[in-house]
């Protein structure tokens, strides 16, 4: 791991001078200023029963599509296309490491733009002069929900990059990925064909893979050591996978 | 094996040594049972038409690919098992020398420097050194996707010299140049002997005779011919010919050669001019030069002589004589030893 920062440090450069960066990050900004403006509106005209900072989380799934796409698609591809792979895989560095200093660098991004977020609920608190609004609990689960689920979407992201020399191939192949991850398992919940009483472990097992619930226990205050183990585990499979699928590459280069 | 400063001292004589090298792609062998080793400081040229696994043969020694068989050693250390600690001894310049776009010339090669493990303090004098040493100076700041093509190949090459490392392989380090930058490249490299070695693969012959002490033509993945270039050509051609213009008695000139040596004939006699000079191609297998001989010998016969020249096949030729023989014959590559009985060679 000796040129892990190294390459951390070349690869957050590279995002930096990415055009793709700043158009994640406007577009992030963008959307979800929107949305919390939307959500202010909703609570300026009628109480509702949850806090603001719920609901905000409740739509965390759509910057996701677009800005994990974003982030990691040029990782590998690039490298790939222009050739630079190989003067980087013929330097003293192990695969291992240029996964995971790519992997770093766009999990850095990601987290730096949802931090960013959080200068919405500063605001809010600033003109609403009135601690209530912004009630800490559900921003903390929030965040940590963002930052765990961050970790196996990124992963996904660089596995998709790794597997193909075309950017917009990787943009595309990681959208469709993150889609199943996010909306199929919920979409397999609803199947009645599940509903047999010989499937109900399958049943369970579905539901509990969903994203959007863990969020809601995320924001609720329930922190289930499944769930963490579960992204965690994800990640971790998918980045063994980015390796090998690099290294396989090359073997039929 | 961590070291950037105390490797040069235990860097062993050979410091390449490919045995019984396989490498296929599917049902292609790209490298066939390929064998050679490489001294310390020496500039050995690898030749071959395309597609004759020079960059394949790069490639594995570099680590980036694995072999099918057979092993690679890399300053006594082999490839295969020990590859972190082999590629500390490489700088490597891939085939059209991919760089990144959007990065300063400078800033690349730090980031180079700090992936082979150069400590910071040694490496900003180095990044000088090899700037002044490929004339990247007044370029130090600008960014690699506007270089011109001649600069961006001397960075790979200020690349590959950074590290200092024990062995260099440049993959067609001089395409795409011009002739003045060819130079400067040919010198780059001419000022490693001795100190690197160095393996260059390259489809320009006249600058691998000038640069290269050693030249291994490859075709199908097989060595067909290696040695100096001057032990090429008598080893692929076996005879060195004469050019000659005379006048004289044209009937009896094949025969009076013969007088002088008896290996001496004459190939073709050309169109004579009409001040009765004729031009001949001699041929001879004597190992010694003839010239002297012939000059002293043929005025003696009664024959006027206003040119002599002995002609050197050039590497082309070679290059074609022996990747000829390779597909006509499929020869193993076996070594051939100086006055080895050989079939006649295709005439060129």
């Amino acid at each position: 791991m000796r040129h892990y920062f190294t390459i951390l440090s070349h690869e957050v450069r590279t995002l930096l001078y990415s055009s793709s960066t700043y158009i994640a990050a406007v577009l992030f900004l963008g959307v979800m200023g929107f949305v919390f403006a939307g959500i202010l509106e909703l609570y300026g005209k009628a109480p509702q029963e949850t806090s603001p900072a719920v609901v905000f989380f409740q739509l965390f799934w759509f910057p996701v599509f677009f800005m994990v796409p974003l982030l990691t698609m040029k990782s590998f591809a690039e490298e790939r296309r222009l050739g630079t792979l190989e003067t980087l895989l013929t330097a003293p560095v192990s695969t291992t490491e240029v996964v995971l200093g790519k992997f770093s660098a766009a999990y850095f991004f990601y987290i730096l733009l949802w931090g960013s977020t959080l200068g919405f609920h500063y605001l809010l608190k600033v003109y609403a002069r009135d601690a209530r609004f912004l009630d800490p609990a559900p921003l903390i689960g929030g965040y940590l929900f963002i930052a765990l689920s961050g970790l196996l979407f990124i992963a996904l992201g660089i596995l998709a990059s790794a597997l193909t020399r075309n950017q917009a191939v990787a943009g595309i192949l990681c959208f469709t990925c993150l889609l199943g991850l996010i909306g199929g398992f919920s979409y397999l919940g609803e199947l009645s064909a599940l509903n047999a009483d010989g499937l109900q472990p399958l049943k369970n097992a579905v539901e509990s893979l969903r994203i959007p619930a863990h969020m809601e226990d995320f924001t609720h205050g329930v922190i289930d050591t499944r769930q963490v183990f579960f992204y965690f585990t994800g990640a971790i499979l998918t980045l063994l996978l980015s390796i090998l699928g690099v290294e396989a590459k090359i073997l039929n280069s | 094996m961590l070291c950037a400063n105390d490797c040069m001292t235990e860097i062993p004589d050979i410091t390449i040594e490919v045995s019984h090298l396989v490498k296929t792609y599917g049902s292609l062998t790209a490298v066939d049972d390929l064998s050679f080793t490489v001294k310390r400081g020496e500039i050995v040229g690898l030749l071959g038409p395309n597609g004759a696994g020079k960059s394949t043969t790069m490639r594995i020694l570099t680590g980036y690919l694995p072999a099918n068989s057979g092993s690679v050693k890399i300053c006594g250390l082999p490839v295969a098992s020990q590859a972190e600690a082999t590629k500390h001894h490489i700088g490597y310049m891939p085939e059209n020398n991919p760089l990144p776009e959007d990065m300063r010339v400078s800033e690349y090669l730090w980031f180079r420097g700090r992936l082979k493990e150069m400590p910071r303090a040694k490496l900003r004098a180095r990044i000088d050194e090899v700037l002044e040493l490929c004339d990247l100076k007044r370029n130090r700041h600008r960014i690699l996707g506007r270089l011109s093509k001649g600069n961006k190949q001397r960075v790979g090459i200020a690349e590959a010299i950074l590290a200092e490392p024990a062995v260099i392989i440049m993959d067609e380090p001089t395409i795409g140049l011009d002739p003045h930058q060819i130079i400067i490249v040919r010198d780059l490299i001419a000022s490693l002997r001795g100190r690197m070695s160095v393996i260059i693969s390259s489809h320009i012959l006249p600058e691998i005779e000038a640069t290269c002490d050693r030249v291994l033509i490859i075709n199908g993945g097989r060595i067909v011919a290696q040695g100096s270039p001057a032990e090429l050509r008598r080893e692929i051609f076996g005879h060195t010919s004469y050019r000659v213009e005379f006048a004289g008695h044209n009937a009896a000139f094949a025969a009076h050669l013969t007088t002088i040596d008896a290996s001496l004939s004459v190939a073709t006699v050309g169109d004579c001019s009409g001040d009765g000079f004729c031009v001949a191609t001699l041929v001879t297998t004597a190992p010694e030069d003839l010239g002297e001989k012939l000059l002293q010998r043929l005025p003696a016969g009664g024959y006027r002589l206003r040119a002599l020249h002995r002609t050197q096949p050039s590497l082309e030729d070679v290059f074609l004589a022996a990747t000829r023989r390779s597909w006509d014959a499929r020869l193993p590559d076996k070594k051939v030893q100086n006055g080895d009985q050989r079939q006649p060679l295709p005439k060129i």
